[in-house]
């Protein structure tokens, strides 16, 4: 009924347009569907070898079948999760995301919050200076790095991972633009109150600021949770390495089974997915935030 | 502008009601206190490991520095900078970063922009088609690198059973085993994991064009391609400056996927070998910290370059504070 009478004669709804915007709209949804269909094609097809008896992956490749498990079995799991010893792998990835992104939170917008908010001589020198430090991309300090995490001893640890990445001059430029932007008001009611700086800011501006904190904790989660090269570098031992370089030495750990490593690369994908679905707007809004540099 | 300083000392108790209308001018040493210790944190760090660090680059990448090596260093002047420029490997590396960022700053920049003014139409499913174009950027290079590699495989992989439907059997392209196919295939699952990312910027850049610019076009007779032309561009440049720069940067920062997909880092003859593969493997493989320290700098003055060519697009519109 649809196609037929929506683009035929205009008679029938209403005088123009309207027709003409109906068969629009449906071409409309229909590209973004086939869109949608791509996009997802690789994580269906991700998750469904997962699923599948490890010689049914290459097998059912190359057609339909690739993206339905049609004999599905949770062995992959179990076996990638025992053949990687993933459980440990989770565990160091968790650690060094969860104090990269909470020390950052708190040593960042701190300092943010000096930037914008505080009077100190040289404020507007810093402030320059702390912008100017933001096109230094980490590779170019991998190198000198590695030097540093050398002599200190530091190599194969925590706090290799951890320690160089909590202040980041990006993100304490966000929380700089977002503090800047509050009311003075609340802030100067707290002190004629008597509150101190520091409880102002615990009290009145942490809990104003909520929404820069989650563009700032889902970005330097993204930041932190896929990072490769640096750990590569300095990190030797399965006790600390985090899962994306566990998932490069399991891609090539024989004997080489497609299924076992799907189940992988799925059981490193379903936390983020699950905490991208429950904060979604947060997410956007993260990576809106990053357009607010220029 | 006005300052008001908050002018109390941190550890000192909140319920000490003292001088607070004498703020302004005994604010200052008290309040310097205070900056002091909220900067502190933040500054020290940013200190010890990043200007540090990159002051170090640049200094080491003057001498023979070597990792965890008895040798005594020397200052070797320029030849660092002699040995990566005379290497050929490492003009094959910056060639096919240059390449990369040929094709996949237009393309990926395109594509973003396409689906973002797709989904900004009212559709009773934008949410959920924002949503599925996000997802792939939010499974991590490193697993959207290991899927595809696997949707590549010449013989029994996906992509190669679509085209191979498509054009009966014709197209069936060797992509990570094959010298000319290897970058498209990087290109391919870059593009696919990125774009969501791109479109979210550009969304939030289309949100910020007023829509009475779109009726004024209307009236003024515009059709849909018009007013994309006339007035979403416009409206859209700075966004478009910011992802080409971010892009571009990006493209030169490629390590994940040539690190993970080809069956040895470097590709078929090396046609994935990138300046961030050589830099880890002359610095941490080869343990030359010096070479590779110039490799960085070469790697910075790069991305300090685009980022000048940036500004000068962006300032033109960029608004003033």
């Amino acid at each position: 009924m649809s196609l037929f009478t929506a683009s035929g004669r205009r008679s029938a709804r209403s005088a123009a347009g309207r027709p003409r915007h109906t068969h629009n709209l449906l071409l409309h949804y229909l590209i973004c569907g086939l869109i949608a269909v791509v996009m997802l094609l690789p994580i269906v097809f991700m998750f469904a070898g997962a699923l599948k008896p490890n010689a049914d992956v290459l097998a059912d490749g190359g057609s339909w079948r690739a993206l339905i498990p049609l004999h599905p079995t949770l062995d992959n799991f179990i076996s990638a999760w025992e053949r990687s010893n993933f459980g440990r792998l989770l565990l160091n990835s968790l650690v060094v995301c969860g104090a990269t992104v909470g020390l950052g939170l708190v040593v960042n917008s701190m300092f943010g919050y000096a930037l914008a908010r505080l009077r100190w001589t040289g404020r507007n020198v810093v402030l320059a200076a702390v912008v100017a430090l933001i096109i230094i991309p980490f590779e170019a300090l991998a190198i000198p790095l590695l030097l540093m995490m050398t002599e200190l001893g530091w190599l194969d640890t925590y706090q290799a991972q951890i320690v160089p990445f909590i202040a980041n001059p990006f993100f304490i430029y966000l929380f700089y633009s977002f503090f800047l932007a509050l009311p003075r008001e609340l802030e100067e009611a707290a002190r004629v109150d008597g509150a101190g700086p520091w409880r102002t800011f615990r009290s009145i501006i942490v809990p104003l600021s909520k929404p820069a904190y989650a563009s700032v904790a889902i970005l330097s989660f993204l930041m932190t949770w896929g990072q490769l090269l640096w750990p590569v570098m300095a990190t030797r031992s399965e006790d600390v390495r985090p899962l994306p370089v566990g998932m490069s030495v399991f891609q090539t750990l024989p004997p080489l089974q497609w299924g076992d490593i799907m189940a992988f690369a799925a059981m490193m994908t379903v936390p983020t997915l699950v905490v991208f679905l429950i904060f979604q707007r947060a997410f956007v809004q993260g990576v809106a935030a990053q357009a607010v540099k220029e | 502008m006005s300052h008001t300083t908050l002018d109390k000392p941190a550890p000192a108790p909140p319920s000490a009601p003292v001088a607070r209308r004498r703020a302004v001018s005994g604010a200052s040493s008290r309040g310097r206190v205070v900056a002091i210790l909220f900067s502190a944190p933040a500054l020290a760090l940013l200190a010890v490991f990043l200007i540090f660090p990159f002051v170090s680059a640049i200094v080491l990448s003057f001498t023979n520095q070597r990792l965890a090596s008895p040798l005594p260093v020397e200052f070797t002047g320029l030849e660092n900078y002699q040995r990566i420029f005379t290497d050929g490997q490492f003009w094959r590396s910056f060639g096919n970063n240059t390449l990369f960022a040929a094709i996949v700053v237009p393309v990926q920049t395109a594509a973003a922009l396409a689906l973002a003014v797709l989904v900004n139409r009212q559709l009773r499913m934008r949410l959920f088609f924002r949503t599925v174009y996000f997802l792939p950027t939010v499974t991590v290079m490193a697993v959207a690198s290991v899927v595809w590699k696997v949707l590549l495989l010449p013989d029994s992989g996906l992509v190669n059973g679509v085209l191979g439907t498509l054009s009966f059997g014709n197209l069936q392209p060797g992509w990570l085993s094959s010298t000319s196919w290897a970058m498209p295939a990087i290109v391919l699952t870059s593009v696919w994991q990125g774009v969501g990312f791109q479109m979210v910027i550009f969304l939030a850049g289309l949100q910020a064009i007023p829509a009475s610019l779109y009726e004024a076009a209307r009236v003024d007779g515009a059709n849909a391609w018009q007013q994309f032309r006339h007035v979403t561009l416009p409206g859209l440049r700075n966004t478009l400056v910011f992802v080409i720069n971010v892009t571009a940067i990006f493209a030169f920062r490629l390590f994940d996927q040539v690190y993970l997909m080809p069956q040895f880092p470097g590709g078929p003859t090396d046609a994935t070998r990138t300046m961030m593969l050589q830099l880890l493997q002359t610095g941490y493989t080869r343990r030359m910290i010096g070479q590779a320290s110039a490799i960085a700098v070469v790697f910075f003055l790069f991305v300090l370059a685009v980022t000048l060519v940036q500004r000068r697009l962006g300032r033109e519109e960029r608004t003033v504070r």
